[in-house]
């Protein structure tokens, strides 16, 4: 792995990021749509009234179309771990595997049998026990999402293990600490409430769009009231998680957090980006901070914007006066403040890499006191390890694309301070009965399907894009966790895979609109 | 009995189903078919798995993957 084919890790990358991407249409919808039917269920339940029988039909109708055609949608990604990231599957061992697992038996079980009495057993089971299937369900997909994001958490900060050197792979040392790891907590909670948000703009947009239709307004007015409240709380707790999440990364991916901002030169009392462009006069911004890293820059690299003074510094770390590193504090240092440079790391890095491979021949040639005077030193130099592959690259391969962070970023940010809004002007104007007449937020409902589809995908964008080029937070990069396959496999099955599922995309699509044309009397 | 009852239970669930949950049955049944019977068999491989007899094997191999750092081309 002397040279990178960057052409392959890019592919690969972008065919990861495709099958996320897709996969992340059809579950946000499955993770809300869930707690909502159990929530009108269960007042049908309590008031016998058959009026919520017949909303919650129509919405179990949309929902089945949207699990039938998302269901294994993620499987793809694990062929991809086995495929075309077969270093990182072996470098991360049972820590991946087993919640993964834990959700493949868990997805299986849970779903196969209490989605099929949610559509079944209307006749077939009674009332009480239809409604307990129908919660289960919620429960049950939530819980899925909640090992796959332990097993993100991880790599966005990995905890509760140990590297084994004779294995070459991460062993489990602490289940707990993995599933309690802070980042992966947020992360889930943050991922579900906002998908919960998305599925409510859905409801309330497909509601929009009947009422504008001049169809079933009555039952698309009541399913706007479930929807706008959800919506509302759920929106509330993506913020509060969000806030969470931006101090979790100030703490474990400055680098992230940094790009996220576009925040190039630290300082204390940071301002905060509300609106913004990442772009500079004369070409563009990475360009401008490898210049300016390599002292070649000729005027100052700063982003653009409406600031709101000390707003970053309290973000990431509750503290007006708080000290945020920029880019140039974390390539370079910052001695004043503690931070390492990455030179620094770079060179601990390297000692780490260079010691397994000195432990690994000594253990090879039986000189069991060298091999552990090696194994003390790599153990020494652990936290570091990732960074010593770039010791021929340069720095400037580890900051993350900054433009694509910081546009998600913000988008996503802006996105849902709308939706908060929204979900009030929604429910006040339900509440009142004059939604018929608000023309525009009607429409505004509708477009919100996209938008709540946008700022899902916008986070998962800032999220991961932002931590590159880590696979696993300072410990693996992108160009050393890919296989060696030919490029054009990769673009091969790239174009199979874009192919296939958006054929199926279309169908579902497809099937959803002639769902919805028929409405709730149908 | 239970296994009959449970058999029962999705026969009757799959026959009584709407002409539009068959179809699409159907759209999921050929996307199982295209995941499992050719992507995963011909363009997703599990390269450690297929490549290498043993673990010693494997684990000869990741090292050297993770013990060489890259160069600029």
């Amino acid at each position: 792995m002397e040279h990178i084919d960057w052409g392959l890790v890019n592919w690969s990358r972008a065919q990861f990021a495709l099958t996320a991407l897709y996969h992340w249409i059809f579950v946000p919808l499955t993770l809300g749509l869930s707690f909502m039917l159990a929530i009108m269920e269960t007042i049908y339940y309590k008031t016998g009234d058959e009026k919520w029988l017949k909303i919650e039909k129509f919405w179990l109708k949309l929902f089945g179309i949207n699990f039938a055609i998302g269901v294994a949608t993620g499987i793809i990604l694990e062929f991809e771990f086995g495929t075309n990231w077969s270093n990182y599957s072996w470098f991360v061992g049972d820590i991946f595997g087993a919640p993964l697992a834990i959700e493949g038996i868990m997805a299986f079980f849970m779903e196969s049998t209490f989605i099929a009495i949610m559509f079944f057993g209307w006749n077939k089971v009674s009332k009480k026990a239809h409604l307990i299937s129908t919660w289960l369900v919620a429960i049950g997909s939530n819980l899925s999402a909640l090992w796959i994001l332990v097993a993100n958490g991880w790599m966005q900060n990995p905890v509760g293990m140990k590297f084994n050197p004779d294995t070459m792979r991460n062993e489990m040392e602490n289940f707990w600490d993995v599933l309690f790891n802070p980042v992966a907590i947020n992360k889930f909670i943050h991922t579900i409430t906002s998908a919960y948000t998305f599925s409510a703009l859905f409801v309330i947009g497909v509601s929009a769009w009947l009422i504008l239709k001049n169809k079933d307004k009555l039952y698309a007015k009541y399913s706007m009231i479930i929807a706008s409240v959800f919506g509302f709380l759920a929106i509330i707790a993506t913020i509060i998680t969000g806030d969470g999440s931006a101090k979790q990364v100030a703490k474990y991916q400055p680098m992230k957090l940094a790009a996220m901002e576009g925040l190039y030169k630290g300082s204390r009392g940071a301002p905060l980006i509300a609106v913004g462009t990442p772009t500079i006069r004369n070409g563009s911004l990475i360009k401008s901070i490898e210049d300016d890293l390599a002292g070649r820059n000729q005027e100052k690299v700063k982003i653009e914007g409406f600031e709101i003074p000390y707003g970053l510094s309290i973000l990431a770390f509750n503290d007006p006066n708080a000290f945020v590193p920029g880019i140039k504090d974390l390539v370079e240092g910052n001695p004043k403040e503690g931070i390492r440079s990455y030179k620094e790391r770079i060179k601990s890095g390297k000692i780490a890499i260079e010691a397994l491979a000195n432990y690994k021949k000594a253990k090879k040639e039986g000189k069991e006191s060298e091999a552990k005077k090696y194994l003390e030193i790599f153990r020494a130099h652990f936290d570091d390890f990732g960074y010593g592959y770039f010791d021929k690259l340069g720095v400037e391969e580890l900051i993350p694309p900054v433009t694509i962070t910081f546009m998600s970023f913000h988008t996503m940010v802006l996105l849902g301070t709308w939706f908060l809004i929204f979900f009030y002007l929604v429910y006040r104007a339900v509440q009142k009965d004059n939604i018929e007449k608000k023309k525009w937020l009607l429409k505004l409902g509708v477009w919100g399907i996209f938008f709540g589809w946008l700022a899902q995908e916008l986070g998962w964008i800032t999220a991961e894009a932002g931590r590159m080029p880590w696979v696993i937070q300072d410990l693996m990069p992108t160009m050393v966790a890919v296989s060696h396959l030919h490029k054009e496999n990769v673009m091969l099955t790239f174009a199979l895979f874009f192919i296939v599922f958006t054929a199926l995309l279309i169908a579902e699509i497809k099937i959803m609109i002639t769902t919805i044309k028929n409405g709730f009397s149908n | 009995m239970i296994l009959k009852k449970v058999w029962l239970f999705y026969y009757e669930g799959f026959r009584d189903m709407s002409p539009r949950g068959k179809k699409l049955w159907f759209i999921i049944f050929i996307k199982l078919f295209v995941m499992f019977a050719i992507l995963k068999i011909f363009f997703f491989p599990n390269i450690l798995k297929e490549n290498f007899h043993s673990d010693k094997e494997r684990i000869e191999h990741i090292e050297k993957q993770l013990i060489i750092t890259p160069k600029k081309d």
